[in-house]
């Protein structure tokens, strides 16, 4: 177990590595692409076509002349296509919150780093629905003139892979070296490697699993509800008005608690106040560490994440189950996989549990796929799959550099 | 049954890879970095999984191309059902663990056979070390001070006769390691037998 120091804990002080310094991808530009036109519209699950749409992404390292060395990197909820370096038209493009940090996987991408870009090409997409490029709720309805807002059709882990597919197409990949991600980002990795088999070679997914808990079902629903239920949400028709800034950040706080273990709210706040000398401030305003915590994650979150896709992508994460490949049956829905997996849970994670990707590992060895499953010892909870970058470093560095066909 | 003893290859490694079929699966529980398993899945097209606890060696394993999955031994894998492995290994494991009979009994469920290596406490230099110092044995096979041994049931060959007689467990095949070489094994000269490996079955 890691020893965290009550008032510096290393791994969230970590200080951010400067564009300049040889293992930073640097600065970098997002990328957009129309993959959905009229003539080819996406077919989504829930049986509407969806067309136009544009997709936003970043590209790190190389291509080689095979193109066999690409990486698929997905994000989570709240993530971005991106993943590393140093945003050059983050205020061109509105987007003022990077200018003061790099990507949200910067610490495991670039040269010499786990995704070694001195070796791979690093591709990271956002995901539809989202509002960070890739059409979303906020994206002009042609039909109409006018924001989708909650007439955008609902969207799921499927359909992000199928547009994800076409992008990886468009730029005239075959095989995936490898997918990775972590929480919702792991699912598409997962179901990366059940949809398309042979297109991918290696899985790495982290905090994750084949579906979502009832208690993780619970969180999306109260998250949602206090999005639906703000004053200001006027049946996601706010564009042109003010925003339901309050059910926004309600539901982010809501989130982090469920990324922070007990442990690690303990030791990152305690019972500490903020003020006046540790004792009771009398009043019922942010008088707590943990308060003023959660308020500041609210209120930041309000100015960088549309409402609407909030809670789009919530409900993608919730309708999300791998054992639908199987009529049910996680097994069934594993047989089809050829990739080689490298599963990694944290110990102290109670939104995606050690048992949950246990689950999915023991599905995979029931077909006798080629799993390895680790568990880190950590106190960080589910966000650790962002922070214990030392401990997942290696294993990912040694599973990508590993064959495929053990040949020797 | 010959046995090809190569160089820089550990005896029960050599002998296991020779007892393991082509194309089996195989279940190596302690697996370490997992060279056996590696030996096993290039050469001969085996399925696999090692189980391990120690992160270090986790690692040993991935670097290894070898599954691996990062668990306690004594936990059992009572997920997956009975009798999924062609074999079972458990390589100088079984006294190192805290319940040796639950495991002995989980590696027989998992598997349709179990090949099993263990340091003979019956060895006649550590019976000799031990009666003539009095003091716990320290040999090359149990290099170990008794407080920081992780052989905490050790066991004698014919312990393990016992064993397997009262659990209805058949040995199909016995091979002792004396003064470096590999012979079958014969119970009235285990005490010569330094290290003991069979290979066992349900009755």
């Amino acid at each position: 177990m890691k020893n965290v120091n009550k008032n510096s804990d290393p791994k969230r002080k970590k200080k951010y590595e400067p564009p300049d310094s040889l293992t930073s991808v640097g600065w970098t530009e997002p990328h957009i692409i129309t993959l959905a036109d009229g003539n080819n519209p996406l077919l989504l699950d829930c049986g509407e076509e969806l067309a136009p749409i544009s997709v936003e992404y970043e590209m790190y390292g190389e291509m080689n002349s095979n193109k066999d060395n690409v990486i698929l990197l997905l994000h989570a909820l709240s993530g971005d296509a991106h993943a590393a370096g140093w945003d050059k038209k983050a205020l061109e493009m509105g987007r003022s919150w990077r200018v003061d940090r790099p990507g949200w996987w910067d610490t495991m991408i670039g040269p010499g780093k786990a995704l070694d870009t001195n070796k791979y090409c690093i591709i990271c997409s956002n995901v539809l629905g989202s509002c960070y490029g890739t059409t979303g709720p906020a994206s002009i309805d042609p039909e109409t003139g006018e924001p989708y807002g909650m007439s955008f059709p609902i969207v799921t882990v499927g359909d992000w892979v199928r547009l994800q597919e076409r992008l990886v197409s468009h730029l005239g990949i075959e095989k995936l070296y490898a997918v990775i991600g972590g929480s919702l980002g792991g699912q598409q990795a997962l179901e990366w490697s059940l949809a398309y088999p042979d297109r991918v070679e290696r899985t790495v997914i982290l905090a994750s699993s084949a579906r979502l808990s009832a208690q993780g079902l619970a969180f999306n629903a109260v998250a949602r509800s206090s999005i639906l239920n703000d004053i200001n949400f006027n049946d996601g028709n706010y564009y042109d008005r003010d925003q339901p800034a309050q059910g926004l950040a309600i539901a982010r706080m809501l989130g982090h608690i469920t990324y922070l273990s007990e442990t690690a709210m303990r030791d990152k706040f305690g019972r500490r106040y903020r003020k006046n000398g540790n004792r009771p401030g009398f009043h019922l305003g942010v008088d707590f560490e943990v308060e003023s915590y959660l308020e500041y994650q609210g209120q930041s979150f309000v100015s960088r994440f549309d409402a609407n896709s909030y809670l789009y992508i919530t409900r993608a994460m919730d309708y999300y189950d791998a054992a639908d490949r199987g009529e049910g049956d996680l097994d069934r829905a594993c047989e089809n996989a050829r990739s080689r997996f490298l599963l990694i849970s944290f110990s102290s994670d109670w939104l995606y549990t050690p048992e949950q990707m246990k689950e999915l590992t023991f599905a995979l060895y029931r077909t006798k796929k080629d799993v390895s499953y680790v568990e880190i010892p950590s106190t960080y909870g589910h966000d650790a799959f962002l922070l214990e970058v030392d401990e997942i470093t290696p294993l990912i560095s040694k599973f990508l550099k590993g064959d495929t066909n053990h040949g020797i | 049954m010959e046995f090809s003893l190569q160089q820089n290859i550990r005896w029960d490694h050599q002998i296991i890879f020779d007892l393991v079929g082509e194309g089996a699966s195989v279940l190596d529980l302690g697996c370490g970095n997992g060279e056996l398993l590696k030996r096993l899945i290039v050469q001969k097209n085996v399925w696999g999984i090692g189980v391990e606890r120690n992160m270090e060696r986790v690692a040993g394993c991935i670097e290894n191309g070898v599954p691996v999955y990062h668990a306690d031994l004594d936990h059992g894998l009572p997920q997956l059902p009975d009798q999924f492995f062609d074999y079972v290994i458990l390589e100088k494991t079984l006294q190192a663990v805290a319940s040796p009979m639950g495991l002995l009994d989980e590696m027989l469920r998992l598997g349709k056979t179990g090949i099993i290596s263990f340091p003979n406490f019956g060895y006649k230099e550590v019976v000799e070390s031990f009666v003539q110092s009095q003091r716990m044995p320290r040999t090359e096979a149990l290099p170990y001070n008794w407080y920081d041994t992780p052989n905490i049931h050790l066991f004698t060959a014919r312990d393990f006769l016992d064993l397997v007689e009262e659990k209805n467990i058949k040995i199909e095949i016995g091979v002792s390691w004396i003064s470096g070489k590999v012979v079958p094994f014969k119970e009235e000269e285990s005490g010569e037998a330094e290290e003991i490996l069979f290979m066992i079955s349900r009755r």
